[in-house]
């Protein structure tokens, strides 16, 4: 997992409210076999119209999404984030997330941060007098700035310190990997080995 | 599980000459814990478990070898990890192409990951192939005071060895390929204790559906479960692992067997069994692990074994069972509303009347398999009752074992010979119709007594109705199309007025 302080990239506005994880990404995408690839199903059921806004040429290298309230909501699967991620997104800002939503972002490396309802309307508006202007996502500040317009996020202290140190699970975990290697060490001559035996 | 320091009394602390104090007594799920704490957790945060044996099948895995892909992570200890072909197999034309593609897909993608990641695996065809749960204990590699961790929620067999086993979700797989450790919170204890003589025609497969109408489907919640009383130590290993694997289905995280001669004899000489000094060391150790005499659980529960009867679910959950001399129970009767409600909806479900007799329901079919009960013992129990006849009439008859290698010692005693003699269809090994992911699944409104570990709903097929049974129920079932123990063999089927049920 990468690790982010500040990014810098083209942001998008979603101004839509209760954006729930089917919505991110539908259930029939579910049954595949990768965890990465997903970005062909992000928003699946609103791809196809032209007038939707990732379809607009401006926001083709998108990387940050400004979102309405209650974003992730719903559905526990983790594939929403992976969806958001794969299409090339960093970060999300709405003024409220669904918690499993946010657990999981916060796993994988994806930035949400909670910016006040009127901030966000400020955002959009900056985005929109300008499309395809670029958005700095500041983690160590916790601000978002479009030229002048500086807002700032909200994101708790462990999300934030796993995010700036690049660690999911399994890298919180190899940072024990002295104690792990240490245990193997002493680990009896007698317990398993899967290695074919004769 | 509670606090590891040793207990220190005030006396001791007092006295000018402290003797060293006594290990805390401890129970046998807590002695395998401690054994491979590689970090402890600190301010509520869980503690970092080594873990000694990883099994992996085609359903729980892609993901997670995708995971490791995307972030250039290889597999920590492959020599740890073995996989095999379960779910999605056929078990029949087990040499054609597999025909549906989802299930094709996934045992395609285990198939490449293996070898891009070096991971043992038996595919469909292989002689060590089967279901997970019945291809580790009999490769020797489950034993005494290891951890065991699968994708698979009925992992929880192999604690019939004195193993702490239990399943985990994609991304706990993942991990543990990465790292062959999982941060674990803390679980509380619960003794289940089976005193007594099992009576003929009583088996393991009835303690364990006991125990979870006992305790419900949530009553393990939170808990390990260690079996213990002379009615568990009078089983043996295939009949203890019956039991560990519906542990699951009482909600609980894993459930034991404390070691004793009876495993060390099923272990030695298998092909992954400790040998030589290390087969010497590891009986040392393991005779250790039986829970300490001043050890306290944090539940208990207590069964008679001597007036158990054969048993049978009549609902959708594992735990809505009942002797099978009794009648389909009243849901008026039932005080808890939800539990009311849930009763009162199964058996509309299950098409059933409060007050019918269980031996009067008629069957569809059988399914004989599952991780539950495939192993061979499970399938001489069921031959022995088939022998010599016939099945009933209208009753579609499966017989899937657990594995190939089991499948190989069958036919060398001839059940399959019996099997078919009987009426009955012999197949490949595989989960097969336990959860319906290959072809083998009911038609919608069929009725099938089945010795596999869920009666969910639609579980062994869209609409199909299950009742969960011991291999003995199912053999005498198959033989009077209608529920009926080993017992009941000894009147004729017309004996009975079956009524619709």
């Amino acid at each position: 997992m990468d690790k982010i302080d500040i990014l810098t990239g083209v942001a998008v506005p979603l101004k839509r409210g209760n954006v729930d994880t089917d919505q991110i990404i539908p259930a029939v995408y579910l049954k595949r076999v990768t965890k990465t690839g997903f970005e062909d199903a992000l928003f699946a059921g609103w791809r196809n119209d032209p007038e939707f806004v990732l379809n607009q040429p401006a926001y083709q290298n998108a990387r940050v999404l400004v979102a309405g309230p209650d974003f992730g909501t719903g559905s526990s699967r983790e594939h929403a984030v992976w969806a958001l991620r794969d299409f090339g997104f960093t970060a999300v800002l709405s003024s409220r997330f669904g918690d499993i939503f946010r657990g999981n972002s916060g796993k994988q490396g994806l930035l949400t941060g909670q910016v006040d309802e009127a901030d966000i309307e400020k955002l959009w508006a900056a985005i929109e007098a300008q499309p395809g202007v670029e958005i700095t996502v500041d983690l160590l500040e916790r601000t978002a700035a479009i030229g002048d317009l500086t807002v700032s996020f909200a994101i708790d202290d462990y999300t934030r310190w796993r995010l700036l140190e690049g660690l999911d699970d399994i890298g919180l975990t190899l940072r024990d990997e002295a104690a792990i290697t240490e245990f193997e060490g002493r680990r009896e001559s007698w317990r398993p080995r899967t290695l074919p035996v004769k | 599980m509670s606090d590891n320091a040793a207990p220190t009394s005030e006396a001791a602390t007092e006295t000018a000459a402290p003797e060293p104090a006594a290990p805390r007594p401890r129970t046998l799920a807590e002695k395998v814990w401690d054994d491979h704490l590689v970090a402890k957790g600190e301010n509520g945060s869980p503690d970092l478990l080594y873990i000694d044996l990883h099994l992996v099948h085609e359903v729980t895995s892609p993901q997670a070898f995708d995971g490791l892909r995307a972030e250039g992570r290889p597999v920590r200890r492959p020599d740890l990890t073995i996989a095999t072909e379960d779910h999605n197999t056929p078990t029949l034309a087990i040499d054609k192409p597999i025909a549906d593609l989802t299930s094709r897909l996934q045992i395609d993608t285990l198939r490449k990951n293996a070898k891009e990641f070096g991971v043992r695996l038996h595919s469909l065809g292989d002689v060590e192939q089967g279901i997970v749960h019945v291809v580790g204990p009999q490769l020797g590699l489950t034993m005494p005071g290891i951890t065991v961790v699968c994708g698979d929620s009925h992992t929880s067999t192999h604690g019939a060895f004195g193993a702490m086993a239990f399943g985990i979700g994609t991304s706990e797989v993942e991990h543990v390929l990465a790292t062959q450790t999982l941060p674990l919170k803390p679980f509380k204890t619960m003794a289940i204790t089976v005193e007594g003589t099992l009576r003929p025609g009583v088996t393991a497969k009835d303690i364990i559906l006991a125990v979870i109408a006992k305790i419900g489907t949530g009553g393990g919640q939170g808990y390990v479960l260690e079996y213990r009383g002379s009615a568990i130590r009078s089983l043996s290993m295939d009949g203890r692992m019956t039991i560990c694997n519906m542990s699951i289905e009482a909600g609980a995280r894993a459930g034991m067997v404390a070691p004793d001669e009876t495993t060390f004899a099923y272990l030695k000489g298998r092909p992954h069994a400790p040998e030589g000094q290390d087969w010497d060391d590891a009986v040392e150790y393991w005779r250790t692990l039986q829970t300490d005499d001043e050890a306290v659980f944090d539940a208990e529960v207590f069964l008679d074994g001597d007036t158990l009867e054969p048993f049978v679910t009549w609902g959708t959950n594992p735990g809505q069972g009942v002797s099978l001399s009794d009648n389909v129970p009243d849901p008026s009767t039932i005080i808890d509303p939800n539990e009311r409600a849930s009763a009162e909806r199964a058996l509309e479900y299950m098409d059933l009347k409060a007050g019918t007799p269980l031996k009067e329901i008629p069957v569809d079919a059988v399914f004989m398999g599952s991780c539950t009960n495939s192993r061979i013992e499970d399938l001489r129990a069921f031959a022995s009752v088939i022998k010599g006849q016939k099945k009933a009439d209208n009753v579609r008859v499966m017989v899937v074992p657990g594995s190939a290698r089991v499948r190989i010692e069958a036919e060398a005693e001839g059940i399959d010979k019996i099997v078919e003699a009987f009426g009955a269809e012999w197949r490949f090994a595989g989960c097969s119709m336990c959860l319906g992911m290959n072809p083998d699944q009911l038609a919608p409104g069929e009725r099938c007594a089945s010795t596999s570990n869920r009666n969910f709903e639609g579980r062994q097929g869209k609409g199909g109705r299950t009742h969960l049974v011991s291999p003995l129920v199912a053999a005498a079932t198959a033989i009077r199309g209608t529920l009926s123990s080993v017992s009941d063999l000894n009147e004729p089927a017309d004996a009975r007025e079956t009524v619709g049920a």
